[in-house]
């Protein structure tokens, strides 16, 4: 029997988003990572190449997390306390970016001030030759006062910065524009506000091919499918071709399973629940899996176990070959 | 796919008869895509027709039920690629696969234990669906014990996963009346196994690296007599996998009927637990029926079935619970009042950590259309008013004398507004999240 297989032939395409930039491209990372370019669905190879795999960063943070996991806590040990450290640790884990975040405060627990976050960001490009990415805690004030100084700093490293959100873009983009980096938007798990932050962003005069989008997510268990269909009908929307919608998708797994009760606490917990540290890890991965196969370009973890589950199933994922 | 009504009336008579109570055939026949009334009101349908309007009724993707002594499951029917088009129907089911090679007290042991394994998420009992049971022994005997003891320790359905026809009769022997899943069929035996299948009238596995050897085997095992059908494309990475489950998808879902049945997938043939939760992830989000896992650790089935759980519900309609006020841990009148939201995630977040500590409060469910304290704040269905209200619809008032109510913390901004409607209530803010709920109440409350 001849079976005439299925294929989608779609008019749109995602964009190909670099970040990073080696010495020749005027930056110092060892490496730049591309992003994007798909023409099909996630993993259809049957229907046409996908030119990137998605990416894992390590999401670090700038001062000691005070509220992390006990369990993420004994999984990077002291690197916690030096950011440097924790991403040069991040690198040789195989990670292929590093996000360094920032919170309200410093490690003295003073409020963040722009000389705080450049040396900070400056000793972590120092430690890794990987591209980075740099958040704000998403407070508009301190998000531009870490922004600007950081992108004035580092111009030229095509690092991406953030947190665009519909309230607080201007000043973050202008400071993209000027140095030569990329942007991080974020929107509520709909498909028409992501759209519509894409459109301010791109009315600035940043090129579509500098923005990478995060249309939040959920953990497993708490609120996930919601996530993962809207990261779905932004990867059907870009396919179909509305251009607002074509960039590659960045979400943070880490984050939201680690918040959880899940991972987040081991005593006091149903024994049908299982091992603490097991658990974790699984929420975490099995967050970040789900999250790819629904379209993540970039997914941000924090377990260096659940560093290396992804990343084996994203090698898998990119084989169209039976094993 | 159903039939449209203009493909229907060029199946009718085309008399306009009005006996079917319709002034017109295509008047019947809309009715007729519409589900509305019955093929049997038109006494004139010519048998050729009555055929080919069944078969275009018949689901995509057939539904095959296994079942056992206790329970049993249930998986294909599936409509749409995309659970936002429409929703996800039928769970995967999720079994344990036990070797016949394993000590028999082992077996039992473990198929006991996760038999009775079942844990709470949301206020749903979340549970494995039954166990593949495999005859790496490749001796019939030994088979057939193992099933027998599989059978002991547990009333779940089962999978026989044999490729030999003569060990697969020696283990559907072991059991009386239920309809295992018989996993199965390849090139090389499907006709002794449809036949097998066939007699006792159970769901027969289908195994092939390829759609055209898939569709092959199930055509001619239909043609001995066997109806329910599960696809198993085997093939070992997940991109190639998920190409072939898409495919299948795809192609059932276009009424192609040789691979309109659901699919199996062997999580736990990778060896390694950490690679099977990942395997197993893949498989419930892309289209996998059953999912067969090896390792039962409950650090690997709790996030494998709350997954499942998330993917199959209706994106429609959020899970949520009655609004109401909840009395937790047998609360008295100068107990406090914690206010939150009727989405099911939130609401079980913090009755079980109130539940849990031991301490009593009464709990204050606003309707805010099944959402999330932050979804509701920002939606505007969780504000001062819609509270208010809440506390006035339960009769609060009557039941407590202490009148202290705890905000979620996330919504700190509500409790000047909330003074204002609530005279004579002393509003407090709660913690962020429901975890240090008790630490507070024990701090702040007591
Ligand atoms: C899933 C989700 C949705 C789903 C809705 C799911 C649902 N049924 O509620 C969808 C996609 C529909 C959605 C829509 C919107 N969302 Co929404 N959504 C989320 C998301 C990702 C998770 C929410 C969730 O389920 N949390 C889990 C539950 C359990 O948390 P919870 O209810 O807060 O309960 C916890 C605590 O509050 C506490 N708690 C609860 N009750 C009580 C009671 C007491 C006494 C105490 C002490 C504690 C306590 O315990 C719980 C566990 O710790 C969050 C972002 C995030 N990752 O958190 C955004 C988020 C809540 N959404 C947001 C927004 C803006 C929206 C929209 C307005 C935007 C839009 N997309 O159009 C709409 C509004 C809805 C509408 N108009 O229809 C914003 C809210 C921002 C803000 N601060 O105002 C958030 C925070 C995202 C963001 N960062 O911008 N959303
Ligand atoms: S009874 Fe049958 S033939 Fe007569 S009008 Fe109805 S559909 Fe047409």
């Amino acid at each position: 029997m001849s079976i005439e297989i299925p294929k989608d032939k779609w008019p749109g395409a995602v964009k190909t988003v670099t970040l990073g930039a080696t010495s020749e491209q005027g930056g110092t990372r060892t490496k730049a990572v591309t992003i994007g370019g798909e023409q099909t669905l996630p993993f259809m190879h049957f229907e046409n190449e996908t030119p990137h795999r998605p990416a894992i960063a390590l999401e670090i943070t700038a001062s000691r997390p005070g509220e992390w996991s006990q369990v993420l806590q004994d999984a990077w040990g002291d690197a916690l306390d030096d950011p440097a450290r924790w991403a040069k640790a991040g690198e040789e884990a195989g990670v292929d970016l590093i996000l360094l975040m920032f919170g309200l405060n410093d490690a003295e627990g003073n409020p963040v001030t722009p000389d705080f976050a450049v040396s900070t960001v400056k000793s972590v490009l120092e430690a890794t030759g990987l591209p980075l990415l740099v958040l704000g805690p998403g407070q508009a004030e301190i998000d531009n006062a870490i922004a600007v100084p950081v992108a004035d700093a580092t111009k030229g490293e095509r690092l991406a910065i953030g947190l665009c959100e519909d309230g607080n873009y201007r000043t973050i983009v202008a400071a993209a524009m000027a140095n030569d980096h990329l942007v991080v938007g974020r929107t509520p798990m709909d498909v028409n506000l992501a759209k519509q932050l894409n459109i301010l962003i791109t009315d600035m005069g940043l090129p579509l091919d500098r923005i990478i989008m995060d249309p939040t997510t959920g953990a497993l268990g708490y609120g996930i499918e919601y996530g993962y269909s809207v990261m779905e009908r932004l990867r059907l929307a870009a396919l179909q071709g509305d251009a607002m919608t074509q960039l590659p998708l960045l979400v943070n797994p880490g984050f939201e399973a680690w918040k959880t009760k899940e991972s987040k606490v081991g005593e006091g917990v149903p024994d049908t629940w299982g091992d603490w540290a097991e658990r974790g890890v699984h929420w975490e991965t099995l967050t970040a899996v789900s999250l790819i196969e629904a379209g993540a370009d970039i997914v941000v973890l924090r377990h260096p176990e659940s560093l290396a589950r992804v990343r084996q199933s994203i090698d898998e994922l990119m084989t169209a070959e039976p094993a | 796919m159903a039939l449209s009504g203009i493909q229907i009336y060029k199946m009718l008579p085309q008399t306009n008869c009005k006996e079917c109570g319709f002034p017109t055939c295509l008047a019947f026949s809309m009715k007729l895509a519409a589900k509305q009334v019955e093929l049997s009101d038109c006494p004139y349908v010519t048998e050729e027709s009555k055929q080919q309007l069944a078969e275009s009724a018949a689901p995509p993707i057939r539904l095959v039920t296994l079942k056992a002594v206790e329970r049993e499951v249930s998986v294909g029917n599936e409509v749409v690629l995309f659970r936002h088009e429409k929703k996800f129907f039928n769970r995967p089911g999720v079994l344990l696969r036990v070797r016949d090679t394993e000590d028999p007290q082992a077996i039992s042991e473990k198929v006991q234990a996760a038999d009775a394994y079942s844990v709470d998420y949301v206020g749903l009992d979340l549970r494995l669906d039954g166990f593949a049971v495999e005859a790496a022994s490749d001796d019939a005997a030994t088979f057939a014990t193992a099933v027998q003891t599989v059978r002991k320790s547990s009333g779940l359905p089962l999978i026989l996963v044999t490729d030999d026809p003569a060990i697969m009769e020696a283990g559907v022997g072991a059991l009386d009346a239920e309809k295992p899943l018989l996993m199965g069929a390849n090139a090389a035996n499907w006709e002794a196994m449809a036949a097998l299948a066939a007699q006792r009238e159970t769901a027969l596995g289908v195994s092939a690296a390829s759609l055209e050897e898939l569709a092959e085997l199930t055509e001619k095992i239909k043609e001995k007599g066997v109806e329910d059908m599960v696809l198993h494309p085997s093939v070992g990475s997940m991109g190639a996998s998920l190409a072939l489950q898409t495919q299948i998808r795809r192609l059932a879902l276009k009424n192609f009927r040789p691979l309109g049945f659901p699919t199996i997938a062997f999580a736990g043939d990778c060896g390694d637990p950490a690679t099977e939760a990942t395997l197993a992830a893949h498989a419930i989000c892309k289209y996998a029926g059953l999912v067969v896992i090896d390792t039962f650790s409950p650090a690997l089935v709790y996030p494998i079935l709350v997954l499942r759980e998330n993917i199959f519900t209706d994106p429609q309609k959020p899970i949520q619970v009655m609004p109401a006020i909840y009395e937790i841990n047998d609360p008295k009148p100068d107990d406090p009042v914690l206010i939150t939201t009727n989405f099911s995630i939130t609401y079980f977040s913090v009755a079980n950590e109130v539940e849990g500590s031991g301490l009593p409060a009464w709990l204050v469910v606003a309707d805010a259309e099944g959402m999330s304290v932050l979804t509701a704040w920002a939606a505007g269905k969780f504000d001062a008013e819609r509270i208010a209200k809440a506390i006035k619809d339960f009769g609060v008032d009557a039941k407590v004398d202490k009148k202290v109510i705890v905000l979620p913390g996330h919504v700190a901004v509500l409790s000047g507004e909330l003074e204002e409607e609530l005279p004579g209530w002393e509003i407090k803010v709660g913690p962020r999240e429901a975890v240090d709920l008790p630490a507070y109440m024990k701090a702040v409350l007591i």
